[in-house]
């Protein structure tokens, strides 16, 4: 029984930080219409900022994380506006395939700039444990859990009760209305990616802490995963993406333990189809009905 | 009294068979330029080892177009119906080599058990998938084939005197019993098939592609392949002209399974080891590149660009390093040419005004002469 809790409560831990990527996902989905392909990557690159680069220059762990989170922002405010930008009004098909270019990209120019061996990085949350009934919790675990629900309960403070939030809503509602009523849409985009970003640093510190590896393939399984996440519970809802992505990481944890480790990703990706063709809006998505 | 239509001559060809003709000839010339470099004895060993390959992607190309090009739907699981293929062929080629010693039979019949086996799974997997659109297609297609990928890495197959022995975990596989003179390991989990006899040659895969070939761009002329078209320019507008367009995808999707498996049988009988690993999401990615870099439209020019794609950097091993980088930035700048309002109309003016200077040019000579 207690290793089962210590499953579940590892798996809670990996699903909080599938929730934070598919917060990230979730928002820009809502707000741009768009399936953002490089946000695994830009996870992947955060790591290596924060544990490579960041680490190399000798900065204070604080200040490696900092620097690690500013540059998965401006990378994502950068990629917004050069390759998706442009693409406002194409086919999805083209934002597809261009957004798949940009994950491509990524992850080739990291092959090329810190090569393709396996990096081993060094978790940035102090060593310490807490007892829970006869387990004993890691530190990682912990952190990972309490900045989640940090982020969380922030990020619905921002979207519900502040101007930026409102505007984020009102063009996830209807672009073209929004901005006969004066709102900024471009700004608006733009901070979304923003904060969609700075969300992939986050959890990109956290996934490297937890699991202390790093490979420029690092972000992808994590990316799509949280993607099914995002479409479990709805995609375009905050809590939705939460729920989506514990329950998710829960599912992971415990199939790895009590079926097979080697096919928990093939079970992950069943989850998403049947949630798909059972119910396509998710947990807590609203139906939309198609207009002609 | 005749009338203008009348006078008119009918053109010998349609503009679909004149295209379908010219892209024959284009194979027909590539096959003999390609037999006569062979010939001439210059050939080197690598250019020789590229032949196969080249000819797989092609066709594992010009069939992912049939779902990309032809049906507009994002696939991003060509690899899924390859390992399936290829996993098929080989496992067909090796328990038969005994009883069908001759390649030019069994070699064909494991082909087409690929290709049928792909297609089945072609089948029951576009049940699911072709309800979805756009994003959502699109993610669903990635994760049946990591699926499919995930169950063949795990995959144990074995044969003795008592039977067949299918399992997915080793541990099972240990704790059975085997008949020790007559046991053969087929599939060995992530070790995946070794020993497929190697049957792909140059001009057996170049035969495929173009009997592939055929096959497809017969199929866009069909009743089925402008339906297929036609819901892609406009779905609801196909659809009440009485389109049914679930049907005409499947169609599309089924064939594109079936010569994904078969590009896949041939992939499997031109290496001493198969792994499921190999046919991983950056695959799917690879062709979807050869795909969207050959325009998305015609078969011909997919088969251009595939060949261009594929041998230019393996040439070119100094360029190795940043092909991908390389692709990746092409893709991007190419969709946002080919898809920005503002940057189409910057390219048609340039193009409308160097047109209307090469008339004005053509005037000119005409008034001097």
């Amino acid at each position: 029984m207690s290793s089962f809790f210590s499953y579940l409560i590892t798996g809670v831990s990996l699903g909080s930080i599938y929730a934070l990527i598919a917060l990230g996902y979730t928002m820009v989905y809502g707000i741009a219409k768009m399936l953002n392909f490089a946000h695994g990557d830009i996870i992947m690159i955060g790591g290596y900022m924060t544990f490579v680069v960041g680490q190399s220059l000798g900065l204070p762990v604080w200040a490696t994380i900092l620097f690690g989170i500013a540059v998965c922002t401006l990378l994502g405010v950068t990629i917004e506006k050069i390759a998706y930008k442009p693409l406002r009004s194409a086919t999805s098909l083209a934002v597809l395939i261009t957004a798949i270019g940009v994950s491509y990209f990524l992850q080739n120019a990291a092959l090329l700039g810190f090569g393709s061996a396996a990096r081993t990085t060094t978790s940035v949350v102090p060593k310490f444990s807490i007892p829970l009934g006869d387990i004993r919790v890691s530190g990682e675990t912990v952190v990972t859990i309490a900045v989640s629900v940090l982020i969380m309960v922030g990020l619905t403070l921002f979207v519900n009760y502040t101007k930026s939030g409102k505007a984020m809503r009102a063009v996830s509602e209807d672009r073209g209305a929004a901005q006969l009523m004066g709102i900024n849409v471009n700004a608006t985009i733009s901070l979304t990616f923003a904060i969609g970003s700075a969300l992939a640093g986050v959890a990109a510190v956290l996934l490297c802490s937890t699991y202390t590896q790093l490979s420029p393939y690092t972000g992808a399984m994590p990316g799509i995963k949280a993607f099914t996440a995002a479409v479990f519970g709805g995609i375009g809802s905050i809590p939705g993406a939460m729920i989506g992505g514990i329950v998710l990481g829960v599912i992971e944890n415990l199939s790895k333990a009590y079926i097979s480790t080697q096919l928990s990703d093939a079970i992950v990706f069943a989850v998403l189809i049947v949630v798909l063709l059972v119910k396509p809006t998710g947990i807590m998505g609203k139906k939309i009905s198609e207009k002609v | 009294m005749k009338t203008k239509t009348a006078v008119k001559k009918a053109p010998l060809l349609s503009r679909e068979a004149k295209d379908r003709t010219i892209t024959y000839i284009m194979m027909a010339v590539i096959f003999v330029a390609v037999q006569l470099y062979l010939a001439s004895g210059q050939a080197g060993r690598s250019f020789k080892g590229l032949l196969v390959p080249t000819c797989v992607y092609i066709l594992a190309a010009i069939s992912l177009n049939l779902v990309v090009g032809v049906s507009g739907e994002l696939s991003l699981g060509a690899a899924g119906f390859m390992c399936i293929g290829a996993f098929t062929g080989s496992v067909f080629s090796i328990i038969t080599s005994a009883s069908i010693p001759n390649a030019a039979i069994r070699f064909p019949v494991a082909i087409l058990l690929g290709g049928v086996v792909a297609a089945i799974f072609g089948f029951l997997i576009g049940i699911p998938v072709l309800r979805l659109r756009g994003d959502y297609l699109a993610i669903v297609t990635l994760a049946f084939g990591e699926i499919i990928k995930s169950v063949f890495n795990n995959l144990y197959l074995s044969i003795d005197k008592n039977g067949v022995f299918l399992s997915m975990s080793a541990e099972a596989k240990a704790a059975h019993v085997f008949d020790l003179e007559t046991k053969r390991d087929i599939i060995k989990g992530a070790q995946g098939i070794t020993g497929t006899p190697r049957d792909s040659s140059f001009v057996i895969c170049f035969v495929v592609v173009v009997i592939a070939l055929i096959i497809m761009l017969n199929f866009m002329d069909s009743k089925q392949g402008r339906a297929v078209m036609a819901a892609r320019d406009n779905r609801i507008a196909a659809e009440a002209m009485g389109v049914n367009v679930t049907r005409a995808k499947m169609t599309a999707f089924v064939m594109s399974a079936f010569f994904g498996g078969v590009a896949g049988v041939l992939y499997a009988h031109n290496l001493s080891t198969l792994q499921a690993v190999k046919f991983d999401y950056n695959l799917s990615i690879l062709i979807l590149v050869f795909v969207v870099l050959g325009g998305m439209r015609k078969m011909r020019n997919i088969v251009i660009s595939t060949a261009i794609l594929y041998i230019l950097p393996e040439a070119l091993r100094a360029l190795n390093d940043y092909r991908m980088l390389i692709y990746a930035i092409v893709l991007i700048v190419m969709m946002i040419v080919n898809n920005n309002a503002a940057i189409k109309a910057m390219v048609e003016k340039l193009r409308d005004g160097l047109r209307d200077r090469a008339k004005a040019g053509k005037k000119e000579e005409g008034g001097e002469a």
